[in-house]
């Protein structure tokens, strides 16, 4: 592996940190379960049904904002709140990665004993 | 998706051959491709350095957590900590889990490397914790949606 491609490597691990760290919590999970579905939803209609005041639902959405799991979308003076997918497979990505370097280390295992 | 990556293979040798493979440093050096600096000891760090070409740079750190002869082998570590201009010791380790079973033919292993939603946050989600509450469940939910929608 280049210095470049270990450079990136490590770049696209750090960038998933967030990511995890913003899905480590349980409202911000379920609002996320619930945009999951596909239609954006105002913050009234996320906070409805919830304990949670909007105030509160704000600062998740905000949350999920960050690390671009969640995009606001403005229609005249509403603003309604869709999910994007793209972080979630980044984390998969990287997920694979480490899933693949084991694969390889386990194939050498497997030599080596039955040998 | 999930947060934990398991496999499952099965080895053509006895028990004890493979425990001896995993838990021997200088053979666990040989097939994972490092040079440790002395045995595993339950409770131990063990330092060595990659020796998987290209990878030469990279230091090998863990800490050996439990050793149940023929059994379980497993260590926490840094998963594929591989800039090392950064500083992964305040990360969150993952923990490598390698358990043996006696098959007919020979040995079948487990392994399993789990923790990666407590792997860090930036700084400025330091103050959100992480909270393991149906996780997976909702995980599962979130990759069937991404599988249908890509």
């Amino acid at each position: 592996m280049s210095q470049k491609r270990r450079n990136r490597t490590a770049a696209k691990r750090q960038a998933r940190a967030p990511v995890f760290a913003a899905l480590g919590d349980e409202t911000r999970l379920a609002l996320v379960a619930k945009l999951c579905a596909g239609q954006p939803y105002s913050i009234s209609q996320l906070t409805q049904g919830s304990r949670l005041t909007r105030q509160a639902i704000t600062k998740h959405l905000r949350v999920l904002q960050s690390v671009g799991m969640v995009r606001g979308i403005r229609t005249g003076r509403e603003s309604r709140f869709e999910f994007d997918p793209q972080p979630i497979e980044g984390i998969k990505q990287y997920l694979d990665f480490v899933s693949e370097q084991w694969d390889q280390a386990l194939s050498r295992l497997k030599a080596f004993v039955e040998d | 998706m999930n947060n934990v990556i398991e496999k499952r293979i099965e080895l053509k040798a006895p028990v004890s051959r493979v425990w001896r493979a995993l838990t021997d440093y200088r053979e666990f050096g040989q097939w994972f491709r490092v040079k440790l600096d002395g045995p595993f000891l339950p409770g131990q760090v063990s330092r060595g350095h990659i020796t998987h070409p290209g990878y030469e740079h990279i230091q090998w750190e863990a800490v050996v957590q439990a050793m149940e002869p023929e059994r379980l082998f497993s260590f926490t570590w840094h998963p594929y900590a591989v800039d090392p201009k950064m500083d992964y010791s305040k990360e969150t380790p993952t923990l490598v889990e390698f358990r043996l079973e006696k098959t007919p033919s020979g040995t079948l292993l487990l392994l399993t490397e789990s923790g990666f939603d407590k792997i860090p946050s930036e700084r400025r989600l330091e103050a959100f914790r992480m909270n393991d509450g149906g996780w997976t469940e909702q995980m599962k939910n979130i990759e069937s949606h991404v599988a249908k929608t890509s």
